[in-house]
């Protein structure tokens, strides 16, 4: 079996974010790092290939990015990727979620996997939909959420998070599967295994070498576009009741309630 | 999210030493980083209160890699000198405590064996000590003999192919929780550096109690009476004091990066509080008289930072001297207690409390500052490294 990861470079989350006002995209100059969510594949990755119940010859970790991307691959191959594959090039600058979905489909194209595995969403864009948009390129089933994975004989057993409670499912191989971060706790990356990760292979890649047609990604293959940024408005500060008499407090903290029809 | 440049730099990170750390180095730091956050931060506080380590602890270091990380082979990572410094500092912005562990093993035990053991005696103990399968220890310092260890009294003498040794060690991290000891002792043939594995009659440890200091670490006496040992036990390579200070200068090197470490957690800690509470209607850190203490702390942090960087750049390039980790060690645990003792008045009554880190670390730095060489004795170094004039004998 092979199983692809794909992942992303994200801010750290320590960093503040900032929107260049100029190109109204994210500014990702200052400090960045692998995406939190997609560790959560790459160990569920790791956790099938040492489950035994089905032979993983390969982990591969996939991303798109520019160079620097190159630092969350060596994360990932630390933290149990044997290889990494990067889609470098400057004519997928600006790519939307469907550009993106179609460019990552064409490198998975390539590799062939039976199981792809990324994170529910990404700590910068929060879409939560690339890995319905790569499975609906690579014609596969796609599940999102998935908290539970059983893989026995060219199938796949999944429990996903829905909002009342959780629905399993099965599918057939080879599928998209988005990981919840509830689905296991991901390891740490050895020091051993970060020395070594920069000794692991990792292919760079151009557009053109995986077959993706210029014309549909970048800012000008996008379909949406992003025509202005307003922060958030402010949270009105909430009311705070003062605990001076017990029953008083309960009494107004009720009748809030009710008031809102809670209760 | 914001659309405009941040306001405000980031008191712990404020020169930007982060950029100082390539690729590597910067994954290192964050992994460890996150461990400290998982697992050293929400208990530390009860281990110190408790006078307890939890059993596991090593072996989760030992997984992590950071046991004896910076030396070459035998399970071990390999990393440079920085990265070992930049893990030194995540570990004690956790705990001084945890950072002895973790420096006694990786820069005074295993060192010790790597730099002066028989290839028998690395393949033995280096890997279990890497995993943290195996602890160690190390035996210099005596009830009577601290700043000057070549008084020592411990003494090994031959018998036939065996050596007896007999003595006693005082101020031992690790002690009573080592499965090896490496015992200096005086012989004939000058300060020899022995393995004495836990167990071997004669050998036994007491734990010292009653510490208000490093209270998350086990510090023990070593007891030797005629304890023989094969041949194959000494150290074969280090045949007078420069073997154990050798090892000590390690250790040192580490200690500078940690209580930069220890200093920084100060100060956001003393951040935090200060933008957080309230007094004459507005947030202490308005009033200037706590911006003054904020500034010096951001300066103190910043300049230990960058001492314990360029310590580990001279390191990797091989050229750094002892008298250069004296100066490190010197300056930057008296930066680490002066920040300490000021974010603890920040803090207020809420500062003395462990509830909070801040009297944790600055009771640790009480003994970070005199172990592994006091102050003073590494401020005659230095002073002898300027004037060329030996001022301690």
């Amino acid at each position: 079996m092979k199983i692809c990861c794909l992942v992303k470079e994200v801010p750290d989350a320590a960093v503040q974010k900032r929107i260049d006002p100029e190109t109204k995209r994210l500014d990702r100059s200052g400090e960045n790092t692998l995406n939190q969510f997609d560790t959560h594949g790459i160990e569920a990755a790791m956790q099938i290939r040492e489950g035994g119940v089905v032979d993983v010859e390969e982990i591969v970790a996939v991303t798109m990015g520019p160079g620097s991307a190159q630092r969350a691959l060596h994360k990932a191959v630390a933290l149990g990727a044997d290889r990494s594959v990067h889609l470098s090039d400057d004519v997928l600058a600006g790519s939307d979620v469907c550009a993106t979905g179609y460019a990552l489909a064409k490198v998975l194209e390539g590799e062939s996997p039976d199981l792809v595995l990324l994170g529910q969403q990404s700590d910068d864009g929060e879409c939560y939909t690339i890995g319905a948009v790569v499975a609906d390129h690579l014609r596969m089933p796609s599940l999102t959420q998935v908290i539970k994975m059983d893989v026995a004989d060219g199938k796949l057993t999944c429990e996903r998070q829905a909002e009342y409670g959780y629905d399993t499912v099965e599918v057939r191989l080879p599928a998209v599967i988005s990981v919840g971060d509830a689905i296991n706790e991901p390891r740490y990356p050895s020091l051993k295994a970060i020395m070594g990760a920069k000794k692991k292979p990792l292919d760079t890649k151009a557009a053109g070498e995986v077959g993706i047609e210029s014309g549909k990604v970048g800012e000008a293959g996008s379909r949406t576009q992003v025509l202005a940024i307003n922060p958030p408005p402010e949270k009105e500060p909430g009311e705070i009741i003062e605990d001076e008499d017990t029953n008083e407090t309960v009494e107004k903290i009720v009748a809030w309630l009710e008031e809102r029809k809670l209760i | 999210m914001a659309v405009t440049a941040p306001t405000t730099l980031p008191a712990g990170n404020y020169l930007d030493p982060d950029s100082l750390l390539n690729d590597e180095e910067r994954l290192i730091r964050d992994t460890v980083r996150e461990f400290v956050a998982d697992r050293i931060l929400p208990e530390v506080g009860t281990w110190f209160e408790e006078g307890t380590l939890p059993a596991g602890l090593a072996g989760e270091l030992g997984a992590l890699g950071v046991l004896g990380m910076h030396l070459e082979g035998y399970g071990c990572a390999g990393t440079s000198a920085v990265a070992y410094g930049a893990a030194c500092m995540e570990l004690e912005a956790g705990d001084s405590g945890i950072r002895s562990l973790v420096s006694v093993q990786g820069s005074l035990a295993m060192f010790a064996i790597h730099r002066w053991g028989s290839e028998e005696q690395k393949q033995q103990w280096l890997p279990p000590m890497a995993a943290g399968e195996a602890i160690g220890c190390f035996g210099l310092t005596e009830p009577d003999s601290g700043s000057d260890p070549g008084s020592m009294r411990t003494r090994a003498r031959r018998d036939g192919d065996d050596w007896i040794l007999n003595g006693q060690k005082m101020w031992i991290t690790n002690g009573s929780l080592a499965a090896v000891a490496v015992v200096w002792a005086r012989t004939d043939e000058g300060v020899r550096g022995f393995l004495v594995p836990s167990g071997t009659p004669g050998f036994t440890t007491q734990d010292i109690h009653h510490k208000l200091s490093l209270r998350a670490s086990v510090t023990s006496e070593l007891l030797l009476e005629d304890v023989r040992l094969p041949a194959s036990a000494m150290l074969p390579e280090a045949t007078s004091l420069r073997g154990p200070l050798s090892c000590l200068n390690e250790a040192r090197y580490g200690i500078a990066w940690g209580a930069a470490g220890a200093a920084r957690a100060c100060l956001e800690a003393a951040l935090a509080y200060g933008l957080e509470r309230e007094q004459f209607g507005r947030p202490i850190a308005s009033f200037q008289i706590q911006q003054q203490k904020l500034a010096e702390m951001t300066l103190e942090v910043s300049r230990a930072t960058l001492i314990a960087h360029q310590l580990g750049r001279l390191k990797d390039e091989g050229r750094l001297r002892p008298e250069q980790v004296s100066l490190g060690k010197l300056g930057n645990v008296d930066a680490a207690l002066r920040v300490a003792r000021t974010a603890r008045q920040v803090l207020g009554a809420n500062g003395i409390t462990l509830e909070y880190p801040v009297i944790r670390h600055m009771n640790n730095l009480e003994s970070v500052v005199t172990y592994e060489g006091t102050a003073d004795v590494h401020a005659l170094v230095v002073g002898q490294a300027v004037t060329g004039i030996e001022a301690f004998r």
